[in-house]
């Protein structure tokens, strides 16, 4: 079964016609060519497709295209303007927050949005005090990404990355 | 060289900008024209025969272009009979091979289609489990053939164990372990029938290799075969050479001339395709007095292969340098069972085996009641124990020793289970690091002067994440003399010189010696004020690397763990490493290189297992939510250094590899730490939480 849908990726609005079972994810690398957003494992399980719709993060393997319809999403491409990085992707180049790449524009949408929600006050599984604003430090940083796998292990760096980004 | 003005330097990576913004191609991205899916079908029985493969339902289904069988696939004459033998015959030889695959116009129906292919099967009797004293076990290397024997044996080893006055005489166990890396395997494959070309885009570790093994099975011309992989989402050995998913891919190209064929391996694929580390169980026993010098070291490392392909883990091979002793033995002893083709996964042989020899190092410590650091201080070797012959750059007794002072190893209670905090038990532990310096001769570069004051510095090399876009560059730019601004390196790519493997931490190493010497070449051949376009060629020799002495690095890990008293959940706050390797030619990335490679050891320590089923013969735990990796939150205070050198003898740059030494003994100084946390010695890993609860 087939659905014409309009799909807003990094500002640019597209009409598309995909088979209802096209992910997210596949739709924006397979059919508009947006091959920013990594597939990794297609199951949730490691981040690497992380995207932002309207501002928070998701993992674009586990919605499907056309329950995104009209939705705003951003991908690491998308995040700054022509010629320039966004703050935090800055902060990976300058910490070397990467090593392969493969997982890093997820790695970089993911520290956005959850820039994002401490900044609301979203308590993790280590914050001690469920209310009041967060004070991301390293554990809270650690914990907030741990949904970004990186086999290279370039994790100390992502941290001090975001950690140079958030100040 | 005399000049290092760029080599030394920090830079970050050129190609940094694109791959946070995602904008760097990888194999699947490369913008084609009207390309098709592929999904492949996969056995599932560990042994047996097809008996017919009913593919109508699949092919009816429309957008379905063409299911490739073994009955209908085209024969390869050059595949061999290895994993390369791609729908060749009926025969299954592990659980998780190709047994058929369709083509279609979207991966949706693509999927669908494979569901739809119906594969009977006459099975066989299977073995998939390996065992100390397995009936099939053999010994890999005969006496007369190349390579690193399997066997060695020196002294008389079972008198000096008879008379040793401590013996430590254990059996330590790794498991099979994927190395998953977050690119999954991909090949986009195009045929063009005029003039019968095949270009692949590939997420490999060399175009070059990926280029001889496929024009081999298909009995091509090299010349027409053209691999492109200008940045790979990482490998660890399991991308080094061409796998049966490249083979496949270029199969349904040519079926489907003019259409690029798009083939990414799901996670799930990666289980059984692409290689993994064979399990090891491997006996080490130590002889030694009392005071820790050890007179007799014996390494015995039992390990799987398939049936389909040999490849031997050469585990033992570690204790045949680390420590002096007049009476040694190791060997290697191996099953073929009715498993996927197991292959290199980061530092083959050196990490599963010196996480069982120092681990048992740390045994025969406490035996002896002598400090860790010092035991192994005690049993320096002066010369290669191996060879006789002269260290090029050994530093193992800097690294423990001033590793030891800078990680704060000193003063410990040496007791296990000595120092509780709160509920959690906390020790420290050591282990030495070590990886040799591996070399290949016979990369080719070529420099051409483009005017202006820029060169084109052009060798086929690959960048899957170790920095060879940067350090290439700044190993070119002082080879020539001139800033990094002035040097446009091309790399990933067939079309370019031949290069070798990114593996073995031998890439900067080879292709930075070919460099070398066409900057050399260059030099004498147009001399200081060259016309644009002038071009020089030159290959790394096969006599760079000083015969005379025994080059290695050398390293110390150091790890400190808490261990919770009524859970016995694992934590590592701390882990310091310090390494020798030469000249750093970049340090921000060869940082980045060695902690990597040490999360990668604390993931092997704590959570890394593929369990087999033994009734048929797949993964059960084949993906990221049940293979566990090393995520951000198990990380913490990690740090690496390195002692600052060079290493003429190795390269002309002064260098040695980084890639895996920081894998190397990252899992024993876990394990050590572990022990004396808790007075738990856990010799099979992962160390989980069960065999810590008491």
């Amino acid at each position: 079964m087939e659905a014409t849908i309009t799909l807003r990726v990094d500002g640019e609005k597209h009409e598309l016609t995909v088979d209802t079972r096209t992910t997210l994810l596949d739709a924006l690398r397979d059919r508009l060519g947006v091959t920013s957003p990594k597939k990794g494992c297609d199951h949730g399980q490691c981040g690497a497709c992380t995207v932002l719709v309207e501002g928070r993060r998701v993992l674009s393997c586990l919605t499907f295209a056309v329950a995104q319809e009209e939705a705003e999403v951003t991908t690491a491409a998308g995040l700054a303007g022509e010629g320039e990085l966004h703050p935090v992707a800055r902060a990976f180049v300058d910490n070397d927050g990467f090593q392969c790449g493969y997982c890093t524009p997820g790695q970089v949408c993911s520290a956005v949005g959850m820039l994002r929600e401490a900044a609301e006050g979203w308590p993790s599984h280590v914050s001690g005090d469920l209310e009041g604003p967060v004070r991301l430090d390293d554990e809270e940083i650690r914990e907030r990404m741990s949904g970004n796998l990186c086999r290279c292990g370039a994790y100390a760096n992502i941290v001090a990355a975001i950690r140079e980004a958030a100040e | 060289m005399s000049e290092t003005r760029v080599m030394g330097q920090p830079l970050t990576r050129l190609e940094g900008e694109r791959k946070v913004t995602g904008r760097a191609p990888y194999a699947y991205e490369h913008p084609l024209t009207d390309p098709l899916y592929l999904h492949p079908v996969l056995s599932t029985v560990p042994r047996g025969r097809l008996t017919g493969v009913d593919a109508s339902a699949a092919e009816a289904l429309a957008g379905v272009r063409a299911v490739l069988t073994p009955y209908n696939a085209e024969r390869l004459a050059g595949a061999g009979d290895g994993e390369f033998a791609v729908l060749q015959s009926e025969e299954v030889s592990f659980h998780g091979q190709f047994v058929a695959a369709v083509v279609a116009d979207t991966p949706e129906t693509a999927r669908e289609a494979a569901a739809l292919v119906r594969v009977e099967y006459a099975r066989a009797p299977h073995d998939v489990v390996l065992t100390a004293d397995h009936e099939r076990l053999y010994r890999p290397v005969g006496e007369d053939d190349e390579g690193p024997a399997s066997d060695t044996e020196e002294g008389e080893v079972e008198a000096a164990l008879e008379r040793a006055e401590v013996v430590v005489d254990q059996t330590y166990r790794t498991p099979t372990e994927h190395n998953n890396p977050m690119e999954p395997h991909t090949t986009v494959a195009v045929w063009e029938e005029e003039p019968g070309r095949l270009t692949l885009y590939d997420s490999t570790q060399g175009v070059h290799v990926v280029r001889a093994s496929v024009a081999g099975v298909f009995g091509l011309d090299p010349e027409r075969v053209r691999v492109v992989a200008p940045h790979v989402g990482g490998g660890f050995g399991s991308k080094g050479e061409a796998h049966a998913h490249d083979v496949l891919a270029a199969m349904a190209a040519r079926v489907l001339p003019g259409r690029p064929v798009k083939f990414a391996l799901t996670r799930q694929h990666m289980f059984s395709l692409v290689g993994y580390r064979t399990p090891t169980i491997q006996r080490v026993r130590l002889g030694a007095d009392r005071r820790g010098r050890l007179d007799v070291v014996v390494h015995e490392s039992v390990e799987q292969t398939s049936t389909v392909q040999e490849f031997t883990e050469n585990s033992a091979m570690c204790s045949r340098w680390m420590y002096a002793a007049p009476h040694r033995r190791t060997r290697h002893r191996m099953a073929a069972l009715d498993v996927p083709v197991n292959f290199w996964m980061r530092a083959p042989g050196e990490a599963p085996g010196m996480y069982a020899l120092e681990s048992a190092m740390d045994e025969l410590a406490q035996a002896c009641g002598v400090d860790p650091v010092e035991l192994r201080v005690r049993n320096e070797p002066e010369r290669d124990p191996q060879s006789g012959a002269p260290w090029s750059d050994r530093q193992l007794v800097r690294c423990l020793r001033e590793g030891a002072e800078r990680f704060g190893w000193y003063g410990r209670d040496p007791s296990p289970r000595a120092r509780r905090e709160g509920d959690w038990w906390v020790g420290t532990g050591v282990a030495a690091a070590s990886y040799p310096h591996l070399y290949n001769p016979g990369s080719v570069a070529v420099v051409r002067y483009g005017g202006e004051g820029v060169y084109e510095v052009s060798i086929g090399a690959v960048d899957i994440g170790t920095g060879a876009w940067t350090a290439l560059t700044q190993i070119a730019a002082d080879a020539l003399g001139v800033s990094v601004s002035r040097v446009r390196l091309r790399i990933g790519d067939t079309d370019l010189p031949s290069a070798s493997v990114a593996g073995g931490s031998s890439g900067t190493s080879s292709w930075g010696t070919a460099i070398v010497a066409a900057a050399r070449a260059f030099a004498a051949e147009h001399g200081g004020a060259p016309a644009p376009g002038a071009v020089a060629r030159a290959s790394a020799g096969e006599d760079t690397v000083d015969e005379g002495y025994a080059v290695y690095s050398f390293g110390a890990h150091f790890a400190e763990v808490a261990v919770h008293a009524d859970t016995g959940e694992v934590r590592v706050p701390r882990m310091y490493g310090l390494f020798s390797v030469g000249r750093v030619v970049n340090p921000r990335m060869v940082r980045s290189q060695f902690l990597g490679g040490m999360v990668m050891g604390l993931s092997m320590a704590l959570h890394e297992q593929s369990f087999r089923d033994p009734r048929y013969g797949h993964v059960a735990n084949g993906d990221f939510a049940e293979y566990h990796v090393a995520t951000n939150a198990d990380v913490r205070d990690l740090r690496a250094e390195w002692l600052e050198g060079e290493d003429p003898r190795a390269t002309p740059m002064g260098s040695r590899g980084v890639g895996e030494i920081g894998v190397v003994g990252t899992a024993a100084a876990v394990a050590n730490a572990v022990y004396h946390a808790t007075g738990v010695r856990v010799r099979d890993l992962p160390i989980t939480l069960d065999t810590l609860v008491r």
